[in-house]
């Protein structure tokens, strides 16, 4: 009877604590203080009682102390249940917020009590919670007296924390979550210092990884708010066992963690103040890691030689005084033992480490001169770093290259580090690497490199490199076989376009690389189109690296366009003129090399400028207005719209204007856009080309992507459908009708225009017809795939992040609808079809919808056109690893259906079919225990395949199937 | 057949070994590409099946402990047979054994049946050479061996793909 008062009386104070007036609460405290002496099947409801009076605001003083004392003495908490023994932490919770000084004023007792409250709490909630307390009673100073080892007993028994939270837990605690409170606890201290370092030194000894984890972990973190005089005692021991583990772990997360905890304690050394009377630890902690680690350095070829450069790397990078005194012991030993190892692969070590050391001196930004060792050791580094690039081994260069990038970066930092005749060297150096070095990477090592640090010193570079390059570019030798002048001048190209990285570099080898096009197109070799794609792609580069530089991108854009595009109209009209001359410049993948120049040059133009660029180029097409372009005296007139049979070679150059006028920003009017647009459709419907006709679709359908919608987009997309339908009714122009379809479907479904269903359905009709039936259903891939050209992000294209998932929604069930209704001989188109889609569908979408399409995936690897087995098989491995729980329903088909692909007579099919059988093994074991027999009988076969290829893949699923089920997996 | 495993604790036999450069992924031919074409079964290809077998002691491949060398494989697709000696790190090394089984075992499972396989230790590398050989050669033991659980658990750790 009293429990159930009690507990009635508990609950309306829940509800209505608020109310209350300091006389009302000062009775009901005293009364339920009381009760906590009473039976002990009444005490629940008293605590909950407890618990709304101690969320009153008019508490008179004095009453949260009475209260917890009295709990303190009258419960025997941790036989209370759970949710009762949560209600007592969260009392003194209440109270430790509101009541700070009162609890104070208790001084040790008051953490005492909690002591015995806590101790022995098991329930990973009320852990976080209690965890949660005693953090607070150290951050916010309560007074631990003579009970800090006590206090840290009862939190560190639960050091290391294993817990696994039981599956279906509704609470959501994580074993994470303990792990990082209780830390908190742990490390919020220097107090526990004595007693935590022997805790964390033997658990780091541990043989569980977790523990050796959490342990190292907690060390950092202590390390961030301990001293030199809490770490004392302990240095030796911890260095000892931070050896040990990254001496012989396997692991490199332990690595990683030792490494960031020996970081820490030599930056806790580094920063302690010390007074005047005590040594500087930091000295002999780091001497003591010189003296292990040190003769390891000088044995290259052994195993323990990086675990102990990565050691005082990271002690060395926590400080400067730290960085001083590891590299002045270890740089002068390392470029000792560079000249004692004569051996490529010894030094190549050798200089990794040096190298690692040098790119550390980087973290401490301006270095004052009689600082640094580094400077005293200029000419000896150099000379090693110079020795390294001219070696003949290709590794070694390797990390010479990046050492002489760290190099020129270092000048920044540490001024006078390389002197002017220096600089010149280490030019000449990449010049010859990235010219003359037969290795392809070295080669293109040294172009990136001389691209980093070609920002940093311009004029070297533009003085010094450029004219070099030049010079090579244009000197004709005769005595050198024809393919080596060739690749030499490729070298030159790649690095002409690698250095130009600063803007006023960029204005010294633009006009080279197009003086050189020039060049190219004037000659009359056969390798002409070749050559030119190069100086386009080179072209390119320079393009994607302007970008970012409004004044360099204007230069760029002003300099190169109206020259690429006089160039190519002057080579179109004299091909109308003398049609025996065949140009190289109008080839079709000389024109498609040109596509990414122009749009790179044109996508980051500013609105204003793209506004004054295109006043010109739309006129150029439409009007032949040629007064824009250099040297426009041409015989004839340019009408790439016009009809005519000669006029052919004017007409590929749609390509052009389509780069220029598909990447503008959407902000900026294009003068005629209707004409335009009309000329366009006229011209992709009607042209026999199939280039011109499809570079003109794609020019239609990137710029109704980007129309303003309203009446005018209505109407140039009712024009465009009245043409499509004429033309894939019959005639000559299917095809033509066919792929127009299909770019303006990818325009609208891009930005999710009302008109794409319409269009989708025409598509899907075409997968029935046996003439256009293939070709549509590989436009499916079209559809779904991302666009080099037009149509995309980077050409400010509207794109619907989710228009994929949306097609996918709205078409799939029509396709698999049309698949069950299709005749025999059409049937594999809507598979192809579909599995286009899925190809091109984000995974994650992919395992969700699985279920419902699984059976006609299943179908399709029956099917025998190997482009629908193909994707199929693509489709299903990533699912295999990642939906292994669907997928294992369906294990006897698929152990079936793959096992006989993999005697297929394609290659890629077998090896796609292989991966498979390798991916099945993500399935739970028991499920496939019954065909393990079968499968490795079955992968013998491939193991003697014809294909290397082949075999390889089939080693790898047999060896994997083995193991299934068999210890040491 | 072979003496204690790796324990936990007990020191390492050769604590710092040498350590040796790994040679990259085999590049891919376009005659390899060329579905018609067949290529047969090399040296190379052998040693590719067993450079990356895990040493039992340390966390390295047999490749970069130097214990198979590719001009150590020699292989006769024709003929079906293939001889691989492998070189201990130390004269001593208790996992001589052990080594060659973990590569006999990776042959079996990953080369054709027609193939007669040989491993063997490099002649004048390890103080026990022929005992080890003959126990390699020995069918029935090596399909006892594999019968021992303890055995296998071991095997399969150092054919286990590295996580």
């Amino acid at each position: 009877m009293r429990g159930r008062g009690i507990q009635l009386l508990s609950q309306v104070l829940l509800q209505c604590y608020s109310l209350l007036q300091e006389k009302e609460v000062l009775h009901l405290v005293l009364f339920y203080e009381n009760r906590l002496q009473d039976h002990h099947l009444v005490i629940p409801s008293v605590l909950q009682g407890l618990r709304a009076l101690s969320m009153c605001e008019v508490l008179s003083p004095g009453l949260a102390v009475s209260v917890l004392k009295a709990i303190f003495q009258e419960v025997h908490v941790q036989s209370l249940l759970q949710l009762d023994r949560h209600t007592v932490y969260s009392i003194i919770t209440n109270f430790m917020g509101t009541r700070e000084e009162e609890l104070k004023g208790l001084g040790a007792d008051f953490t005492f009590g909690f002591i015995q409250v806590m101790d022995g709490e098991k329930d990973p909630r009320n852990l976080l919670v209690a965890f949660q307390i005693v953090r607070d009673l150290i951050a916010k100073n309560y007074a631990l007296g003579p009970f800090v080892e006590e206090l840290f007993e009862v939190t560190s028994c639960y050091f290391p924390i294993d817990f696994t939270p039981p599956p279906n837990d509704p609470h959501g605690i994580q074993r994470e979550d303990l792990i990082l409170s209780l830390r908190a606890v742990l490390a919020s201290t220097p107090q526990f210092a004595e007693f935590l370092l022997p805790l964390l030194i033997e658990k780091m000894d541990s043989d569980l990884q977790s523990a050796k984890l959490d342990s190292l972990q907690t060390l950092t973190a202590c390390c961030a708010i301990y001293g030199q005089k809490e770490l004392q005692e302990f240095l030796p021991s911890l260095w000892s066992s931070l050896r040990r583990e990254v001496f012989q772990t396997a692991s490199e997360k332990v690595e990683a963690e030792c490494l960031a905890a020996l970081h820490a304690l030599s930056a806790c050394l580094s920063c302690s103040v010390l007074r005047s009377d005590t040594e500087d630890l930091l000295d002999s902690f780091l001497s003591s890691i010189l003296q292990d680690c040190r003769h390891h350095l000088c044995e290259p070829d052994m195993k323990l030689v990086w675990p102990s450069a990565k050691l005082l790397q990271a002690a060395a990078g926590a400080s400067l005084r730290a960085y001083h005194c590891v590299t002045s012991s270890v740089l002068p030993l390392l470029l000792e033992q560079y000249t004692k190892h004569p051996q490529s692969s010894q030094r190549r070590t050798i200089l990794e480490m040096l190298l690692g050391f040098l790119e550390l001196q980087q973290k401490w930004g301006h270095v004052e001169e009689d600082e640094s060792t580094l400077l005293s050791l200029r000419a000896p580094v150099c000379s090693v770093v110079f020795s390294a690039l001219t070696d003949p081994s290709v590794q070694l260069q390797l990390v010479g290259i990046r050492a002489l990038t760290v190099l020129g970066s270092l000048q920044a930092l540490v001024p006078g580090f390389l002197s002017p005749s220096d600089l010149e060297l280490v030019v000449d150096h990449l010049i010859r690497l990235a010219l003359h070095e037969e290795d392809s990477q070295s080669s293109e090592a040294a172009m990136e490199a001389a691209g980093s640090l070609a920002p940093l010193y311009p004029k070297v570079f533009s003085g010094h490199m450029v004219p070099r390059l030049e010079e090579e570019l244009q000197s004709e030798r005769q005595e050198e076989s024809p393919r080596d002048h060739c690749s030499l001048q490729q070298r030159c190209l790649q690095a002409l376009a690698a250095v130009s990285t600063h803007t006023s570099i960029v204005r010294e080898t633009v006009p080279v690389l197009l003086q050189h096009l020039r060049k190219v197109q004037k000659g009359s070799e056969a390798g002409n189109a070749q050559d030119m794609v190069s100086v386009c792609q080179s072209l390119h580069r320079v393009a994607l690296q302007c970008q970012q530089d409004a004044e360099s991108c204007w230069y760029y854009h002003q300099t190169v366009v109206p020259c690429l595009l006089a160039m190519a109209v002057q080579a179109a009209m004299q091909e109308s003129t003398h049609p025996l001359l065949g140009k190289a410049l109008l080839e079709e993948e000389v024109l498609a090399a040109m596509v990414p120049v122009i749009s790179a040059a044109t996508t980051h133009l500013s609105p204003e400028l793209a506004a004054q660029s295109v006043s010109h180029v739309v006129p150029l097409f439409l009007d032949g207005e040629v007064s824009f372009l250099p040297q426009n005296s041409f015989p004839c007139s340019f009408q790439p719209f016009e009809d005519g049979e000669c006029l052919e070679a004017q007409r590929r150059l749609v390509a052009l204007l389509m780069a220029f006028v598909c990447s503008l920003p959407r902000n900026v009017a294009i003068p005629q856009q209707e004409r335009l647009l009309r000329e366009l459709l006229a011209l992709s419907c009607s042209c026999n080309c199939p280039f011109t006709a499809t570079t003109a679709a794609k020019c239609f359908a990137g710029l109704v992507n980007k129309h303003l919608a309203g009446q005018q987009l209505d109407e140039i997309l009712q024009l465009a459908v009245n043409r499509m339908e004429l033309g894939l009714a019959e005639g000559p122009c299917r095809m033509q009708a066919l792929t127009l379809l299909l770019w303006v479907t990818k325009a609208l479904v891009l930005r999710y225009h009302p008109l794409s269903s319409r269009l989708t359905d025409k598509l899907l009709g075409l997968l029935g017809d046996t003439e256009l039936g293939p070709a549509a259903a590989d436009g499916f891939s079209l559809l779904m795939a991302e666009s080099p050209d037009v149509l995309h992000k980077g050409c400010h294209a509207d794109v619907r992040i989710m228009f994929r998932q949306r097609f996918f929604t709205d078409n799939v069930p029509k396709l698999v609808q049309g698949f069950h209704g299709a005749g025999p001989d059409v049937k594999a188109n809507y598979l192809k079809g579909l599995s286009h889609v899925l190809n091109h569908l984000p995974k994650p979408v992919l395992v969700t919808e699985l279920p419902t399409l699984l059976s006609l995936l299943l179908e399709a690897l029956s099917c025998s056109d190997r482009v629908v087995q193909l994707s199929t098989l693509s489709c299903l491995q990533p699912l295999l690893l990642e939906a292994p729980q669907i997928m294992s329903l369906h294990v006897d088909t698929l152990v079936t259906k793959f096992l006989s692909l993999t005697s297929s007579p394609t290659m890629a099919v077998r090896i796609a079919a292989l991966r498979c059988a390798h991916a099945l093994t993500s399935l739970p074991t028991t499920v496939l225990l019954p065909y393990k027999a079968r499968v490795i009988r079955a992968l013998a076969k491939p193991l003697d395949d014809k294909k290397r290829l082949v075999r390889k893949e089939a080693v790898a699923a047999r060896g994997e199937w083995f193991l299934l089920g068999s210890p040491g997996r | 057949m072979v003496g204690p495993g790796p324990g936990g604790g007990a020191p390492l036999e050769n604590a710092n070994p040498l350590v040796y450069r790994r040679s990259g992924e085999r590049p891919v031919t376009a005659r390899e590409e060329d579905d018609e074409l067949p290529d047969s079964i090399d040296d190379r290809e052998i040693f590719d099946l067993i450079r990356s077998i895990n040493d039992p002691e340390h966390p390295l491949t047999l490749e970069e402990l130097n214990v198979v060398e590719q001009v150590r494989v020699k292989v006769n697709d024709a003929e079906s047979t293939v001889a691989v000696e492998f070189t201990p790190t130390i004269p001593h090394c208790s996992m001589a054994t052990l080594i060659g089984l973990s590569i006999k075992v990776k042959l079996i499972r990953s080369l054709p049946e027609r193939f007669k396989l040989d491993v063997h230790i490099t002649p004048g590398t390890h103080a026990s050479e022929h005992a080890v050989n003959k126990q390699l050669a020995d069918k029935e033991r090596v399909a006892a061996a594999l019968e021992n659980s303890h055995l296998l658990e071991v095997v399969n750790q150092c054919l286990s793909a590295r996580s």
